[in-house]
């Protein structure tokens, strides 16, 4: 589903790489952990799945395509095959609940009655049902990064990409969170998610990608957030 | 669904933006004015010209009694004389330039001068005082060189006059006005250019939040770049329809209603040649806003 194969990157002439000639595979419907600290190059991998960056050298296949031969115009359509969830939540202030989910859909083009039939059933999947005509100021932090969520997975993309989605959350509510991430990768959506938060890593048990200084250390099944002691 | 979300977003940044857009139209407005104005003052140039060359003469003055003139040396022209110039301006080589040739005798002249002199300024003036003519009407009076030039030299000739450079001084003034408001048209559409760029630069800027999901869901960049532009061209277009109203009240008032009862002689533009100018008027505010648009809009919404 997603491949990087001998990545590099390097922003500025002479500066260290971000990401050093790293190659990762993920199967589709898997959930993969990526973590490492600051500046470790985690943002830089999912902004070349985005294909907000392009690599300096090696490629980068996500869902089919070849992203160094995907011309500019058909972006786009790549993204609409990614859903993506942040930290910060990135919710319109100035519109309702549904109004933010149903964005996602009105601007690529998809019809009215399917906008006001998929728009509830997300939020009902998300545990939102009820809270259509909120503001995000009207929501916790929790409910507002399941907006996101919602946002994000709306249209059924096939791969979700969360960059660092609990950083914002307290310890309870992440959980739940994790839950939900969990159960939209039972439907069968391939889940990679950066994050810092080692207990979560510790608990779901899932495979555990870990970059440093641009370099892949780590890539386990069923991994810990700190390399396992002995 | 698109259209309706496209308009909406044109709408909510116009209303944003009020002020802004606002300057925007102004500035495309008065910008516009002065094209059009420089446009309608070149029309009336070509209308007067068209009309006015149509009547004009070459006036062929034959010496007269005691003419100050070298050529005029030997005294008044002879009728020989006389009759070899009618010859070359009917069958020589510029008669096919010659469209009429009209003879004024000494006679002639004093009593047309006498007619025309309700004063009595003249009434002591005769015959022996007058100046023959030929009245010659050319086919194309810008060739008034080529049959001067045939006709100079010959005996019996002292000058030879093209009654275009009795307009050419006018003219001159009207081509400096459509110099002068073409010069400020120029720098306003510049003003004009810039403005547009900052406000969809502006616009742009405080929608980043939404261009930024628009992206990230996968929307297409001319459905996140389209509203921006669509904004600075329903702007523009309302400045230059303010300008076409502007130009055709002007006309309609200042030189159909005014210009036209107080000076006669002359056929003036009308309110249908504003509406010949606007739709240009309109294709230059848009083409504005599309070259404002391309140079802002790549850098504040990538792909």
């Amino acid at each position: 589903m997603i491949r990087l194969d001998n990545i590099s990157k390097v922003y500025a002439r002479g500066a260290r790489p971000a990401l050093d000639d790293i190659s990762v595979e993920i199967e589709r419907g898997d959930f993969v952990f990526l973590v490492g600290s600051s500046g470790s190059g985690k943002s830089t991998f999912l902004k070349l799945i985005l294909r907000e960056e392009r690599p300096t050298s090696g490629e980068v296949h996500v869902a089919g395509r070849d992203l160094n031969r995907l011309s500019s115009w058909r972006v786009p359509r790549l993204r609409r095959e990614i859903g993506a969830v942040f930290q910060d939540f990135r919710l319109l202030p100035n519109k309702t609940v549904f109004d933010n989910v149903a964005f996602a859909l009105e601007v690529i083009g998809k019809k009215r009655h399917h906008i006001q039939s998929m728009v509830p059933e997300t939020l009902e999947l998300v545990g939102l049902a009820g809270k259509e005509k909120r503001f995000p100021h009207e929501l916790s932090g929790g409910e507002q990064q399941r907006v996101a969520i919602a946002r994000a997975v709306v249209n059924h993309p096939p791969i979700l990409l969360c960059d660092e989605p609990t950083g914002n959350l307290d310890p309870g509510t992440s959980i739940g969170i994790m839950r939900l991430l969990d159960r939209i990768n039972r439907t069968g959506t391939t889940v990679l998610m950066a994050t810092h938060d080692d207990e979560i890593v510790d608990q779901m048990r899932k495979r555990v990608i870990e970059l440093k200084g641009g370099q892949l250390i780590r890539d386990q099944d069923r991994g810990v957030y700190g390399v396992e002691q002995s | 669904m698109r259209l309706r979300f496209i308009f909406g977003e044109v709408f909510s940044g116009l209303r944003r933006n009020g002020t802004m857009a606002l300057s925007v139209v102004l500035v495309t407005f008065v910008s516009l004015t002065f094209v059009g104005a420089a446009a309608l003052t070149q029309m009336q140039v070509d209308k007067l010209k068209g009309d006015w060359y149509d009547k004009v003469e070459v006036s062929v003055f034959l010496c007269p009694d005691n003419s100050s003139k070298i050529q005029c040396a030997s005294g008044r022209a002879t009728t020989a004389q006389e009759n070899a110039i009618k010859a070359v301006l009917d069958d020589g080589a510029v008669a096919p330039l010659v469209e009429t040739v009209e003879y004024e005798s000494r006679d002639e002249m004093i009593e047309n001068l006498h007619a025309r002199d309700t004063n009595n300024q003249f009434s002591a003036l005769t015959a022996d005082d007058g100046q023959a003519s030929f009245r010659v009407k050319l086919t194309d009076p810008t060739q008034f060189e080529v049959v001067a030039d045939a006709i100079q030299g010959l005996d019996g000739v002292e000058e030879v006059q093209d009654q275009r450079e009795i307009f050419s001084g006018l003219f001159s003034l009207l081509n400096a006005a459509t110099l002068v408001a073409a010069g400020l048209a120029a720098i306003m559409l510049l003003a004009a250019v810039l403005l547009i760029t900052t406000t969809i630069r502006l616009s742009a800027l405080s929608r980043r939040r939404e261009t930024n999901i628009m992206r990230m869901v996968g929307a297409s960049r001319g459905l996140i770049q389209l509203p921006f532009m669509l904004e600075g061209a329903v702007a523009a277009t309302l400045g230059a329809l303010m300008a076409i109203t502007g130009l055709w009240f002007s006309v309609r008032y200042l030189v159909e209603d005014w210009l036209s009862q107080s000076v006669t002689f002359v056929d003036y533009i009308g309110g249908a040649d504003v509406l010949i100018v606007g739709p240009w008027l309109l294709v230059v505010a848009i083409g504005l806003a599309i070259v404002a648009s391309l140079a802002t809009l790549g850098r504040y919404t990538r792909a």
